[in-house]
């Protein structure tokens, strides 16, 4: 396959461009309102009121929306198991970082 | 569903277009065989030893494995190379063995197979079993994950192929379904913006209803200062709306980053580490030293008085989103060898000139 004939695209940076309501949620998920629902009452994913009560959600929780329903549905976890396997999962990311600054 | 047979032409086929993906050298052993192998034979797989249990387990038993090793291979929570591979393949072990019918018909099949054995289903293998709805089970393995992942493997598709399909058409959705794929970026894409370009393997349903694994290449102009772990979206590239609903849009395509190991920058968040050696002499003395940066080499101050791991920030040096990260250098003291006699000297005049015990604080 010659170079021009990959098609090329100019993309967005969901995180920075997007704030996202729970139906994008749902969508980009591929889920039910319910488990995204869930997901705030247990504190995995931060949500925003406005004005008529609807949520919004910033873009970065996006990935740890999807990371919560992989776990929950590959290990067969409750959202409590869920909570703290991210929570858990994330510190130990911080951790190897901080290992590698160090030449580790 | 017979497939077949292997021709030469297809081989070498399946050899060139192999060849052809270059970036993907790391696992081209294993992208190898796959295309190699598509098409005309499968690998038998032996469930059982997938997933550790005797032919006789109980569903509890098998249940029991099933959770301990998805907790250990799973892509979220391992850090194994092959962890993915092996996820995928005990996903689908698990499909096969938790569900009566399934089991089955795969034990009446297994008889006389052994892994890694070339294996084409025996015509009607499936004769005789009655398979409950259109999805024998829930789908695991997820079709559209990570770049590559892929759904099942051809053994699976060449058993339970036609049956297991169900739950892609689940919803009539008057849009087509989001993608969803990872990518391993050069840390210099996010640094300076720039076009990269990608191989997504896209499960899609052929004429037959059987899911066959598309390869697209595509190219991305990467915006700067993206970071790892965030998404970035190309609208309309997911799947096509299904066909009964004209007016439906096509889904997007989701992608999330993540950076590939960098020689010199660790990133963390928008900020990046640099880990800099500096002599005994230049940290005790201060000095200034050249240190490398994203945006090109600057003199670096080194106060006097630093030490192994002194932190020393350049503001707005990291990753250039918005606001820009900053760069940390960290020190490390870099010892001379004393391999010479004028080194050996240097060092014992150290040694008399300056009394210094650094286990002082351990009592000795």
């Amino acid at each position: 396959m010659s170079l021009s004939a990959i098609p090329h695209f100019f993309a967005d940076i969901v995180e920075e461009e997007h704030e996202l309501t729970i139906r994008d949620l749902c969508r980009i998920c591929t889920t039910e309102r319910e488990h995204i629902v869930g997901l705030v009452e247990e504190g995995i994913i931060e949500a925003t009121r406005d004005a008529s009560g609807e949520w919004h959600f910033r873009g970065d929780s996006l990935r740890r929306a999807r990371l919560a329903l992989r776990l929950q549905r590959d290990l067969e976890l409750n959202l409590a198991g869920v909570a703290l396997a991210v929570e858990l999962l994330e510190e130990r990311e911080q951790l190897r970082r901080a290992l590698r600054a160090r030449g580790a | 569903m017979v497939r077949a047979p292997a021709t030469l032409g297809s081989m070498l086929r399946g050899l060139e277009r192999a060849l052809a993906r270059g970036q993907f050298a790391q696992d081209l052993p294993y992208r190898f065989r796959d295309e190699f192998c598509q098409g005309y034979c499968v690998e038998f797989k032996d469930y059982y030893k997938v997933m550790g249990v005797a032919r006789d387990a109980t569903e509890a038993q098998i249940k029991q494995a099933y959770r301990k090793l998805a907790r250990k291979y799973h892509p979220d929570v391992s850090k194994e190379k092959d962890a993915e591979e092996r996820f995928k393949d005990l996903g689908e072990a698990y499909e096969v063995l938790r569900n009566p019918e399934k089991r089955a018909a795969y034990d009446n099949l297994g008889k006389g197979h052994r892994p890694g054995e070339d294996f084409r289903p025996p015509p009607n293998w499936d004769a005789g079993f009655e398979w409950s709805g259109a999805d024998g089970g829930q789908g695991r393995a997820d079709g559209v994950g990570s770049a590559g992942a892929g759904g099942h493997s051809d053994f699976f598709d060449s058993l339970f192929g036609g049956a297991a399909r169900g739950r892609r058409r689940a919803r009539g959705a008057q849009r087509g379904e989001d993608h969803h794929a990872k990518v391993l970026l050069d840390l210099a894409a996010s640094l300076q913006g720039g076009s990269r370009s990608f191989t997504l393997r896209v499960p899609e349903l052929d004429a037959e209803g059987r899911l066959q694994l598309k390869e697209r290449t595509l190219a991305i102009q990467i915006p700067k200062g993206i970071l790892a772990g965030q998404h970035i979206r190309l609208a309309g590239q997911g799947a096509p709306a299904d066909g009964s609903d004209e007016a439906g849009k096509p889904g997007d395509l989701y992608i999330e980053v993540d950076f590939a190991p960098d020689p010199l920058y660790s990133p963390e968040g928008r900020d990046l580490y640099l880990s800099l050696p500096v002599t005994p002499w230049e940290a005790a003395l201060g000095t200034q030293v050249k240190t490398p940066t994203p945006s090109g080499v600057v003199d670096l101050k080194i106060p006097a008085g630093s030490h192994a791991g002194s932190k020393l920030r350049l503001k707005g040096r990291g990753i250039p989103a918005t606001p820009p990260g900053d760069l940390y250098v960290t020190l490390e003291i870099a010892l001379p060898p004393a391999n010479d006699d004028k080194a050996r000297a240097a060092y014992l005049a150290l040694a008399s000139a300056v009394p210094f015990n650094p286990r002082a604080h351990l009592g000795v």
